[in-house]
């Protein structure tokens, strides 16, 4: 048994999780491109739901901040890029590659933006009066959810909002008997592009170095010289624009969306930072990762355990490990 | 002038009052140490201090300056290391990580490191290891060069001898010994033999007050207030 983990442990050990998930699935889907189908569509779903729980994570495990709020910028997020999107329908419906991409670039500029402001004004003037204080903070970031929540009601109405999608991303690639949907392929590919330079910032340079150990020990950072609560407003501010982007992405996914679409999001986005442990990129990564292969594999196999299998899969992984697949603390 | 000056300190945890007033001056230059039971309050003076927790009232002088109401970064700056009782090492980062975040500038001294890694031959060894994976004493040594990285005036340093073996306790009292020589240091132990061998002048804080505060030398010699204020025979 011994002899098994260790050898598990060097081929990657609980990184294999993802994989050895998608190789259950192959076997009990059966037929190869449903599972193809599937797993593209779980690692899209997996990526923007590491979007939108990293920030959610580092801001917890730097501050140890419980913000239910953090729903507000993915909605936000998602209303922003769309309404961008609908201003440049022109550039949208034109035939050209290049207009189309420049207006996705621009709305997801746009939602990045704002999710920086919203980080920054949300950090000052909710976050830090109630530092150290978890009640407190639960109660005033579930109020601000509500405020925003009402917010976007009162600007974009209550009636589903249709999401623009650029023409090169509409439709699928056809391989054979497979079908990938091009957005998904997309939204996957741009998710790991910001896991890269996420992973770049926090392990090849000095800032990433503060945030990795304030995640573990703030106080100590703080007597080594250096103001965490600063470091805090651009991790918050961080966080934010990146939420942002993540309700940006699943806006384009869903192409329907809905001002409760954020907190509807924020169950699973829990599930993500539980399982994966708090303060830990690589671990949000990881759960986001499980969390959208197995809905999708569970919603094809047995759909009406579709809402259960991400607590099913939670519990299972806090009886395992207390902690989290990859705590940010050892 | 005393380096640091320690004046009517009073700390509250919560509702609870833990110092209730302290005073002592830490002379320029070798050991100062601080004595006292389990909680007297010991590492409650190192951490307000260090600004972890804040004295009302009472204050801290440091080089003459007041420092009571500075943010603990901003006293960690004016060469002011701190080393607590649970050594503080960032367990994900590797050893050579955990030295480079005590820098200012984040780049080596090389003379500095060079003579942290005589001092600590292991730390050198493992290098690019995650400090978690250190052995206690190792750690107690990461803990101890990372406070030594940079040029520092005064270093904290709480309990260190707590829980390692004898010989790295022997290994420990040479390091504090070299370090002494340019750098003043204020050491709260528990173990009284260590901190004979390497206090000159020391204080001994009871219940939240300063019971006694004296050279070394005087207080090694009177077992009687010995017995009275740490309720030990040595």
């Amino acid at each position: 048994m011994t002899a098994l983990t260790t050898t598990l442990g060097r081929a990657g050990g609980v990184n294999l999780l993802p994989l050895a998930v998608a190789l259950i699935a192959f076997v009990l889907i059966g037929a190869p491109s449903s599972w193809v189908t599937l797993t593209v569509a779980g690692l899209a779903m997996g990526m923007m739901l590491f979007l939108m729980a990293s920030g959610l994570s580092l801001v917890f495990g730097l501050m140890d901040v419980l913000n239910f709020g953090h729903s507000a910028f993915v909605s936000f997020g998602a209303f922003v890029s769309a309404s961008v999107l609908a201003g440049l329908g022109g550039w949208l419906a034109a035939d050209s590659w290049a207009l189309n991409a420049l207006a996705l670039a621009a709305s997801y500029l746009a939602a990045i933006l704002f999710g920086l402001i919203a980080g920054w004004f949300f950090e000052t003037v909710i976050i830090r009066p109630v530092y150290r204080d978890h009640l407190r903070q639960i109660l005033i970031t579930i109020g601000a959810m509500i405020v925003a929540e009402q917010t976007i009601l009162a600007f974009w109405g209550g009636t589903p909002y249709s999401v623009g999608r650029p023409a090169f991303l509409e439709g699928s690639w056809i391989i054979g008997d497979v079908s990938i949907e091009i957005y998904r392929a997309f939204a996957f590919a741009l998710g790991v592009a910001v896991f890269v330079m996420l992973y770049l910032v926090l392990n090849r340079t000095r800032i990433g170095l503060l945030i990795r150990a304030g995640v573990e020990d703030r106080e100590m950072v703080e007597a080594l010289g250096f103001r965490v609560d600063r470091l805090f407003i651009g991790v918050f501010m961080l966080g934010s624009a990146l939420a942002a982007l993540g309700g940006a992405m699943w806006a384009g996914y869903e192409t329907l969306i809905t001002p409760h679409m954020g907190a509807d999001l924020m169950i699973v986005v829990f599930i993500v930072v539980i399982i994966g442990g708090l303060g830990s990129i690589e671990g949000t990564l990881l759960g986001a990762l499980l969390v959208g292969l197995m809905s999708n594999y569970v919603g094809f196999l047995a759909p009406k355990l579709a809402l259960a299998s991400n607590m099913i899969l939670m519990v299972a992984i806090l009886l395992w490990r207390p902690n989290g697949l990859r705590p940010a603390v050892k | 002038m005393s380096l640091l000056s320690v004046r009517n300190m009073k700390t509250d945890i919560g509702q609870y009052a833990v110092l209730h007033d302290v005073s002592f001056e830490v002379p320029e230059g070798g050991v100062f140490v601080l004595l006292g039971r389990n909680g007297a309050g010991k590492t409650t003076t190192l951490r307000s201090i260090i600004g972890l927790w804040k004295p009302s009232p009472g204050s801290v002088t440091f080089r003459g300056e007041d420092i009571t109401a500075l943010h603990t970064a901003d006293i960690a700056r004016k060469g002011i290391a701190y080393v607590p009782e649970n050594m503080g090492i960032f367990g994900t980062l590797t050893v050579d990580e955990n030295l480079i975040l005590a820098t200012r500038n984040g780049r080596f001294d090389a003379a500095r490191l060079a003579r942290i890694h005589d001092l600590f031959p292991a730390l050198a060894q493992f290098r690019d290891k995650q400090a978690w994976s250190l052995s206690g004493g190792q750690k107690q040594m990461l803990s101890i060069a990372r406070a030594m990285i940079e040029p520092r005036e005064l270093i904290l340093i709480d309990e260190p001898t707590k829980g390692l073996a004898p010989s790295i306790v022997d290994a420990m009292a040479d390091a504090f010994r070299e370090i002494a020589q340019t750098t003043t240091i204020l050491l709260v132990e528990q173990n009284f033999a260590f901190a004979r061998a390497l206090g000159r002048d020391m204080a001994v804080i009871d219940d939240g007050r300063v019971a006694h505060a004296g050279s070394m030398d005087d207080f090694a010699a009177d077992t009687a207030l010995q017995d009275r204020l740490l309720s030990l025979s040595v």
